[in-house]
């Protein structure tokens, strides 16, 4: 079994130069090197667990600019197959069943803390950083879908064919599965995932991130004074991303 | 009591020369389909990121069941004592050798990246049920091989027994944890169920034996060799009696399932206004599955060898519609995403996906089963592993 936790820490992306480097390596590049690149010095630490909080009140319904933010990011290019296009996260409509009031969420991977797409693959390809993310080595993963299979959100996309015009670092593959990084390259190098600036950038601020672990951050702040909840409570995955005013 | 000899498949029939061709095509048109899904991308296929298995999967678990569930007449014959059943051993585990492995190549040759098996067998997460699977499977093939040699070996004959045992306990945890792929499903209202790994084995008991019954009365035609009306007769009883296990189990899964409020929606979907899926589940399993050939199973008056085939045909074809509704029925219904709501739109999210299998797949799943027909034709005609002679040898447990 691979356990990429364990694996030497490499310095691909220091925080000066990251552009560079990552330049140099953009053709060889493994995502499970990047995201365990953090800093020689600073791997992936278990003090930390990074976690996003989505506010339903805020999010509006025919709002995507998380969604093409994320698009843009990762260069998740359409499909022309609508059934195969990635889904990285997206806007789903929902309705209340007791009083039938609607709202709009944006989902992604849920960045579970017991995820079942880790459990279940095969091969260790899924797995977790010490600081909660779930992520997908693309080296190792051999497409089986079982991980598609298992997670309750479907929040995994197939790469279903050839991929053009990726980005260093965000590796995609043809036959291999994918789904939110929560832009480890972005928090890695202290900035925020792509779709929670452009959230903030629309005016709305409907998703805050941070670390979950760390008292003072504004996520946890708000976490402790707000009522929050995960999508699927009786599946007690421990999702790292919680919904307010759902 | 007549003396079994063991004989390589006489004579070449113009019948087996066609087989012959007919598997190889077969396996080329699958070894193309599986090509063109890798270097085009499973946009070729009708799977997409809602049904992410389709057909090949339905053929590759219903090639690893039969696998499991063929190997009970040589269990019977060297575990349990059944001295007339083991002219039929030798078959009996070289079907479950060769019917794995049509099965695993199907799986593989499906993988978004079968050029990286090499990874697969290296890279182990003990955590991942599939993992252990792939042990389970390569281990299997494995002690079945083993056990085939000290079958065929007159020097080895005491060890048949317990290697036999060994065969035995492996299936069942194979196919047990088979079934525990689904198991492990929680999030999937059709597969969350204790229920999945018994009803597995009962599956493969039952599948096991029709394709036992096809692949042995057919051999055995051509060979010359008729069974004994009571071998016969007994493995008719067993059939009949593995099918009435699988219905018995699937009617106490989707009672389960009724009692849930949750499981209702894909319950009535499966059973009542899911398009194919009833359809495939009444006509297909229950009815062609099941109920008829459990009637000719019992019933004296469709004894004849040519019944019986049809009858295996039948249960054969039931046994895919099984696994069809249940794979990808199970799929085609939404996730309940968000506990205490609806999902109202969204990119077909809350929408029942519409799954129609492609050509390269049902090619793909095809070539599997022609790879392990064409396993046995070629090695009943270079090692002995057709009996010649009928007749029960009491006393005898060497098979
Ligand atoms: S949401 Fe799905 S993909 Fe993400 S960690 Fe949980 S199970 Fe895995
Ligand atoms: S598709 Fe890849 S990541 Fe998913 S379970 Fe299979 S090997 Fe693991």
């Amino acid at each position: 079994m691979t356990n990429p936790e364990n694996k030497p820490r490499r310095r691909f992306l220091g925080r000066t130069g990251a552009g560079t480097a990552l330049l140099a390596l953009a053709p060889g590049v493994r995502l499970v090197d990047l995201v365990l690149a953090k800093d020689e010095d600073e791997p992936a630490s278990d003090e930390t667990r990074w976690g996003l909080l989505v506010d339903a009140n805020r999010c509006t319904t025919g709002c995507r600019a998380c969604v093409s933010a994320c698009e843009d990011e990762h260069a998740l290019a359409k499909t022309g197959r609508n059934r195969l296009d990635p889904q990285w996260i997206r806007k789903v409509e929902l309705v209340d069943e007791s009083n039938d009031r609607s709202l709009s969420i944006p989902l992604m991977c849920q960045h579970c803390e017991d995820p079942p797409c880790v459990e279940v693959c095969p091969t260790g390809a899924s797995f977790k950083r010490a600081d909660g993310m779930v992520l997908v080595d693309k080296h190792t993963c051999i497409g089986c879908r079982y991980c598609m299979m298992a997670c309750p959100f479907n929040a995994r996309s197939f790469v279903h064919e050839e991929v053009t015009g990726q980005k260093s670092y965000s590796p995609r593959g043809k036959g291999t599965v994918e789904s939110c990084t929560l832009c480890v390259h972005r928090v890695d190098n202290d900035r925020t995932p792509a779709c929670v600036e452009s959230c903030a950038v629309d005016g709305h601020g409907a998703l805050a991130f941070g670390d979950l672990n760390d008292a003072e951050s504004t996520v946890s702040k708000t976490a402790r004074s707000q009522p929050h909840r995960e999508l699927r409570p009786d599946l007690a995955l421990n999702t790292g991303v919680r919904y307010r005013g759902v | 009591m007549d003396k079994i000899r063991f004989q390589v498949l006489a004579g070449t029939h113009t019948g087996y020369r066609l087989l012959l061709w007919l598997l190889i095509i077969l396996i080329g048109i699958g070894l193309i389909a599986a090509h063109h899904m890798e270097s085009q991308g499973h946009w070729v296929t009708g799977m997409d990121n809602r049904v992410v298995w389709g057909l090949p999967h339905v053929f590759a678990i219903f090639l690893i069941l039969s696998a499991s569930g063929a190997l009970n007449t040589a269990s019977i014959s060297s575990v349990f004592g059944g001295s007339d059943y083991q002219p039929l051993a030798r078959l009996s585990g070289l079907l479950a050798v060769t019917l794995l492995t049509g099965g695993l190549a199907v799986l593989v040759l499906d993988l978004g990246r079968p050029d990286r098996l090499v990874v697969a067998m290296t890279y182990y997460n003990f955590s991942s049920v599939f993992a252990w699977n792939v042990f389970l499977y390569t281990g299997f093939v494995l002690v079945v091989l083993i056990y085939l040699w000290v079958m065929m070996t007159p020097q080895m004959r005491g060890y048949v027994r317990s290697v036999g045992m060994v065969a035995l306990i492996w299936r069942l945890i194979l196919t047990s944890g088979t079934g525990a792929i689904f198991g492990f499903l929680v999030a999937r209202d059709a597969y969350d169920t204790a229920i999945m790994a018994p009803l597995f084995i009962l599956m493969s008991l039952s599948l096991g034996m029709a394709v036992f019954w096809v692949s042995t009365l057919t051999l055995c035609r051509w060979n010359g060799y008729l069974l004994s009306p009571e071998l016969s007769g007994k493995l008719r009883r067993l059939s009949a009696l593995f099918i009435l296990g699988v219905l018995y189990l699937v009617a106490l899964h989707h009672l389960t399932n009724l009692y849930m409020a949750h499981h209702q929606g894909i319950e009535r979907f499966l059973l009542v206004d899911g398009g194919v899926y009833p359809w495939l589940f009444w006509l297909g399993f229950v009815l062609c599955g099941g109920i008829v050939p459990v009637w000719w199973f019992l019933d004296r008056r469709f004894s004849t060898p040519a019944w019986t085939v049809t009858a295996a045909l039948m249960v054969i074809v039931g046994g895919l519609c099984h696994l069809y509704v249940t794979i990808i029925g199970g799929q085609a219904y939404p996730l309940r995403l968000v506990s205490g709501y609806r999902v109202d739109s969204g990119f077909y999210d809350g929408e029942i996906t519409h799954y129609l299998p492609s050509l390269p797949e049902l090619a793909l799943g095809i070539g599997g089963v022609s790879l392990a027909l064409l396993m046995i034709v070629v090695a009943v005609r270079i090692l002995p592993f057709l009996p010649t002679v009928t007749g029960s040898l009491p006393g005898s447990n060497q098979g």
